[in-house]
């Protein structure tokens, strides 16, 4: 296609991305308003900032939600990872086509369904549900997208580099830690961070799973959304905005940063054999 | 139900006749490359495909007043019989109640109809800012594709809460239309179907653009070149060449919009109003508020049944994606 953006692809790009930023800077810019109306500008003010640091059910709401989302992504990341090796380079095995269905259901899976069917496992195991269940549930849907994330690069690195090690006499187990998983870290990386933030947004499959005692952010922020807009939440909004955002371009620096570096190395080594 | 998790056989046999020389494959041993294989498989079986089974059984329960909510409950202690009593003690009288209360029905076919409808709508609005984006200069195009992705790794939730503060009556949208004049009484969108609509189309938005993207980004320049030189006008070469070359992109965008929406629950439960039915919201109500557990199954599994057509294509596409590379 021929390159270069007519007056019709700016309106596009204008309009398009005006959609997907509006209501968010409008929620940030709330955030500050001194007024006890969320609709009504009464200037500029922090107040709502002081106050979230005085509510004890959200502090308490979000130190859970950080120990589950740091559990869960971690472990998360474990197993997407062994599931993305198995599907890329496991070769055939009973079982496969069921393997990958399993693997890419549940990204397009409704919450409600996943939800629902994980609570009634828990109950007929009879698991108390509760931190743990909550863990539990966020590990597996998480898995899959690190296992997504992990094996597109698995399939688009060059494979030559491991035959090599082999070919040398590298047995299998450490060519993976000495020649794989350092190629593959930046996905790794980015899978931990994914399944970090899938966790700490999640609402539909917590409200299932959760149990007395372990309350998350997005389940507070819902009960209060369902009375109304405050400017308190609004508030817990932007700081939470804030936090993914920040996280979420300095990885996509840190990830472009190695990945030029590790290229400018092959480029050094293929340009000395 | 096991349709649901396989997709078509084809895709996945294509990656697995793949030439590979896996590390795990050469010595190391078959008990390796078998327990590394069946730590994740162990783990979905268990978490993701044994659940939908215990749904399946407790949607052909009855509702009792009992800790569980459902009955009959197996009871293995009773040895055969047990299993006897627990099976004879299954049937369908939740599916009729499904089937004979208008309420689901309405659910069900409004759910798929705000779906559909929102899909399109979505396709409509992505696809000129995809095709835009494809066409910007080399340089641009990665902030271009993070600026999409930023929204996506924003909780649904807070997406949904900032629409509340402007749909509203009050609301900052009805402000700014007073304001301009354009309008002299405020609208009522809020709490109504064109409310959920707006939410879905804004909260799905970058699943859509995503795949148009790369399936436009990735089209041949040459072609419309040819085309061109041949004396095609553009708006032909753009339906002849381009449209059908970018159809995998807008299929599997399609999907993954299409079947997150069909149960969607938070969108519909805080922008729409009561008489907005989608089955998503009618099953988590009947769990929750009812604490009717196997109807609220049974509303799962025809809700699986409804979603297993597109999940296996869906899936079926995920697998070629990733597999045609390898």
């Amino acid at each position: 296609m021929r390159k270069g953006l007519s007056s019709v692809n700016l309106v596009a790009l204008t309009f398009g991305f005006a959609f997907l930023y509006l209501p968010i800077v409008l929620l940030v810019i709330y955030s500050f308003n001194a007024s006890q109306l969320v609709t009504v500008w009464g200037g500029f003010s922090t107040r709502w900032y002081v106050s979230l640091f005085h509510n004890e059910q959200l502090l308490e709401a979000a130190w859970v939600t950080v120990r589950v989302g740091i559990l869960s992504a971690t472990v998360a990341t474990v197993l997407g990872t062994l599931a993305a090796v198995t599907l890329v380079r496991m070769g055939r095995f009973p079982g496969r086509t069921l393997f990958s269905g399993m693997v890419y259901a549940p990204l397009v899976m409704p919450e409600v369904i996943t939800g629902l069917s994980m609570l009634l496992l828990f109950v007929a195991i009879g698991l108390d549900r509760g931190f743990f269940t909550l863990a539990l549930a966020h590990i597996t849907f998480s898995m899959c997208f690190v296992a997504v994330v992990v094996q597109s690069r698995l399939i688009s690195f060059d494979q030559s580099l491991e035959e090599a090690a082999l070919d040398l006499g590298c047995p299998p187990f450490k060519t993976f830690i000495v020649i794989t998983l350092p190629i593959i870290l930046p996905a790794i990386v980015s899978g931990w961070m994914l399944a970090f933030t899938l966790s700490i947004d999640d609402l539909v499959i917590s409200q299932f799973t959760t149990g007395p005692g372990a309350t998350t952010l997005p389940m507070r922020i819902y009960s209060s959304v369902r009375l109304g807009v405050k400017p308190e939440i609004n508030a817990v909004c932007t700081i939470l905005i804030a936090i993914v955002t920040t996280g979420v371009i300095i990885a996509s620096i840190a990830t472009k940063r190695a990945e030029n570096e590790r290229a400018k190395a092959e480029r050094a080594a293929a340009a000395g054999r | 139900m096991t349709d649901v998790l396989t997709p078509d056989p084809e895709a996945p046999r294509a990656i697995a006749q793949a030439p590979d020389a896996s590390p795990a494959d050469v010595g190391g041993g078959r008990w390796k490359r078998a327990a590394l294989i069946a730590v994740p498989y162990v783990w979905l079986l268990v978490l993701f495909l044994a659940p939908f089974f215990i749904v399946l059984k407790i949607s052909l329960s009855d509702t009792v007043i009992a800790q569980p909510p459902y009955q009959p409950v197996l009871d293995l202690a009773n040895g055969w019989r047990g299993v006897v009593d627990w099976w004879n003690g299954l049937d369908f009288e939740n599916y009729q109640i499904l089937f004979e209360d208008e309420l689901y029905v309405a659910s069900y076919l409004s759910s798929l109809k705000i779906a559909t409808i929102s899909t399109l709508l979505t396709l409509a609005i992505a696809y000129p800012m995809a095709y835009a984006m494809a066409r910007a200069p080399k340089s641009i195009r990665p902030t271009l594709l993070m600026a999409v992705i930023l929204p996506f790794w924003t909780s649904l939730l807070i997406r949904v809460y900032a629409w509340i503060g402007i749909l509203n009556p009050e609301g900052l949208l009805n402000q700014f239309l007073l304001w301009t004049g354009i309008i002299h009484e405020p609208l009522y969108i809020m709490n109504t179907e064109t409310a959920v609509y707006i939410g879905i189309v804004y909260s799905y938005l970058p699943f859509m653009v995503l795949p148009l993207y790369s399936s436009l980004e990735k089209l041949d320049e040459t072609l419309l070149e040819a085309a061109a030189d041949l004396g095609s006008p553009p708006w032909r070469s753009f339906w002849q060449i381009t449209v059908p070359l970018s159809l995998p992109g807008v299929v599997a965008g399609c999907f993954l919009v299409f079947i997150p929406a069909c149960g969607e629950f938070v969108i519909p439960d805080l922008l729409g109003g009561s008489e907005t039915l989608m089955i998503g919201k009618t099953l988590y109500n009947e769990f929750f508020l009812n604490r009717d557990w196997p109807v609220s199954s049974a509303i799962a599994v025809l809700l699986l049944l409804v979603l297993v057509v597109p999940i296996a294509i869906y899936n079926n596409i995920q697998a070629k994606e990733l597999g045609g590379k390898a």
